[in-house]
């Protein structure tokens, strides 16, 4: 089976499992976010433009937890999206909640002038370089999988994100908050009308797909070096991702988020120069051939 | 949930009122400022800063022309800024282009990129078009760091000014002020000029409400594309002639980063204010200016004028003393 991949397509069973492998990985970080984009916009309506520096904001919180309160990894994966949460509910009730009856372009504007001001706090304070996270002992090692060493770490990556898209499914199609909470994108106010405290709502679904963003970053930390520009360059990615995917489906998000994962690492294998322009490629072809995405309602 | 229409702080559409050329009154005496200060301030600053003012003051008045009177915002403009510039370093060093046919050759092919991108881009609107405009400006990006011809990290390095039409030498500072002061008012007349045609009121009516501009037989994507195609142009006009002025061109002008900062300058100046963009790349530039040695903390003062301004007065400076006189600037 190796030595047929390995001759059918002139490249080494290793390189390409190991690239599909990253590719899944960064796959799950864009599913994850774009997730939280699309759960803010269903209600806000305001793109989140702060959400790269959130993610950001997760990484480091891990780190402190650990370095600082020695707290480790598991404590990390649960505290950091709560702290990060709570400082997104209050980005929401002081300053968002501002712009609801404006155009939606300042959300956009001031959101992304939040994430700078936190980027910019968090360079001053750790510096560029970036900071060290060590894989939890229990997820340290790795599987032999036959045609392929497996680090455990990024499996559990791949499936623990997987588990929490799901939840996120099941919350919002399933549940009567995920019904309150459907119901008040298609018509706020008759929601509150039925005495549903809509206002309320807005707040913590922001704060949930802030703490969204954070948990992803959490799983980000012993992959990638937790440093302060760790989540801008991820996010236009991930906005070029929720344009191929449109922000019309929760499943959609995250069908379209592993997939270009995919195709990026595939890119990697046979095209190396062309892998960090690969999806803004897609999403150029995905905008002439189907405007409103891939799942979007037009 | 209600929304006014795009930038609901800009100056409502009114009937122009029959001044000079399409200048009313306040903007006239405003322009008389501009022109004297263009005219006196090489005497009395540094040209190199007044040159680099002139730049991103052409640059924030060519983005403005897609926000303030279109109602698009384009969160890529650093690609056509930056691309513009490239092309113009390129073309006067390998080539030996005179400054003047390097910054057109420059704005050419930022034009036509503005072409392309804008064809892909003006399919969606508001919020998307903004996200579509800043992933196609990342391509570019990623495209920069990679072609050969770019340098990659290092840039375009050591451009020559040469001289203008081959005979008036660009290598002091002051015949270069001239030249670049000459670009920005011809730039900032062509603008007027643009948003006080018929073609202008158009864009205004489709920035007030498409679907009636559509209605009322407008092929409302042909003007969107015009619109961004000038713009890209004149932001790579700017970009041309900064790599000119500074002898360099590197990624920090096509990183997303600038695409902000001119956001920021408009922002600040006033959205859909002839002189609003000028007066915010001033207060932008003069403060990196005042602030370089601050490092990250530049990013988090940026961050913050942003939120102020979305936040307290998202007229702007000149938005506010229009406002507040009841004028028109």
């Amino acid at each position: 089976m190796l030595d047929f991949i390995e001759n059918l397509l002139g490249i080494p069973a290793p390189l390409l499992f190991g690239q599909l492998l990253l590719g899944l990985i960064n796959g799950a970080f864009y599913a994850m976010l774009s997730l939280g984009l699309a759960v803010i916009f269903g209600l806000l309506n305001i793109i989140n433009f702060t959400h790269g520096a959130q993610f950001m904001m997760g990484a480091f919180v891990a780190w402190m937890l650990l370095a600082w309160g020695g707290l480790g990894y598991w404590w990390a994966l649960l505290i950091a999206p709560l702290i990060v949460g709570a400082t997104g509910v209050v980005i929401e009730r002081l300053m968002i909640s501002r712009l609801y009856k404006l155009d939606h372009l300042y959300g956009l504007l001031l959101t992304f002038g939040i994430g700078l001001m936190i980027e910019g706090v968090f360079r001053n304070e750790f510096g560029s370089s970036g900071l060290p996270y060590r894989i939890p002992a229990e997820l340290s090692g790795a599987w032999d999988l036959g045609f392929m060493f497996m680090p455990v770490y990024r499996g559990w990556v791949v499936v623990f994100s997987l588990v929490i898209c799901l939840a996120t499914w099941i919350v919002i199609e399933k549940t009567r908050l995920g019904a309150y909470l459907r119901a008040a994108t298609e018509n706020a106010a008759l929601v509150q009308a039925f005495g549903v405290n809509v206002p309320r709502m807005i707040t913590l679904t922001y704060g949930a797909g802030v703490a969204l963003a954070a948990l992803a970053g959490v799983l980000a930390a012993p992959i990638y070096s937790v440093n302060p520009q760790m989540g801008t360059n991820l996010i236009i990615v991930v906005f070029a991702v929720v344009v191929i995917g449109g922000m019309g489906s929760i499943l959609g998000s995250v069908i379209t988020g592993f997939g270009l994962g995919i195709i990026e690492g595939l890119t990697k294998v046979f095209w190396p120069e062309a892998s960090a322009t690969v999806i803004f490629v897609i999403m150029a072809i995905v905008l002439l051939a189907r405007p409103a995405g891939l799942f979007g309602r037009a | 949930m209600a929304s006014e229409t795009t930038a609901g702080a800009i100056a409502p559409v009114t009937r122009d009122e029959s001044g000079i050329w399409g200048f009313s009154s306040a903007q006239l005496a405003a322009l008389g400022v501009l022109l004297i200060f263009l005219g006196v301030a090489p005497f009395f600053l540094y040209p190199v800063f007044l040159m680099k003012l002139l730049c991103f003051a052409l640059f924030a008045c060519a983005f403005n022309l897609l926000i303030g009177y279109v109602g698009l915002l384009s969160f890529g403009h650093a690609a056509y800024f930056g691309m513009g510039g490239y092309i113009a370093g390129y073309t006067a060093k390998a080539y030996g282009f005179t400054p003047e046919l390097a910054v057109l050759t420059g704005a050419a092919v930022a034009g036509v990129q503005g072409w392309v991108f804008g064809w892909i881009a003006i399919r969606r609107q508001g919020i998307y078009f903004a996200m579509i405009t800043l992933a196609m400006a990342q391509m570019i990006y990623f495209v920069c760091v990679q072609a050969p011809f770019t340098g990659g990290e290092d840039g375009i390095q050591a451009i020559p000014r040469g001289a203008l039409f081959g005979s008036v030498s660009m290598a002091s500072d002051m015949s270069m002020y001239w030249f670049v002061a000459g670009i920005f008012l011809a730039g900032f007349l062509m603008i007027h000029r643009i948003i006080h045609s018929p073609y202008g009121q158009v864009l205004k009516a489709i920035r007030e409400n498409e679907p009636r501009a559509t209605s009322l037989g407008y092929r409302t994507d042909d003007y969107k594309l015009v619109a961004f195609i000038l713009s890209a142009t004149l932001a790579g006009v700017a970009g041309g002639v900064k790599s000119l002025v500074f002898g360099i061109a590197t990624l920090t002008d096509v990183h997303w980063s600038m695409s902000g900062e001119v956001v920021l300058m408009t922002l600040v100046g006033g959205l859909g204010t002839v002189f609003g963009p000028v007066v915010g790349a001033a207060v932008i530039v003069t403060m990196q200016n005042y602030l370089a040695e601050m490092g990250a903390w530049v990013t988090v003062i940026q961050g913050a004028i942003f939120v102020t301004v979305v936040l307290a007065f998202r007229r702007g400076i000149v938005g506010e003393i229009a406002h507040l006189f009841r004028v028109k600037l």
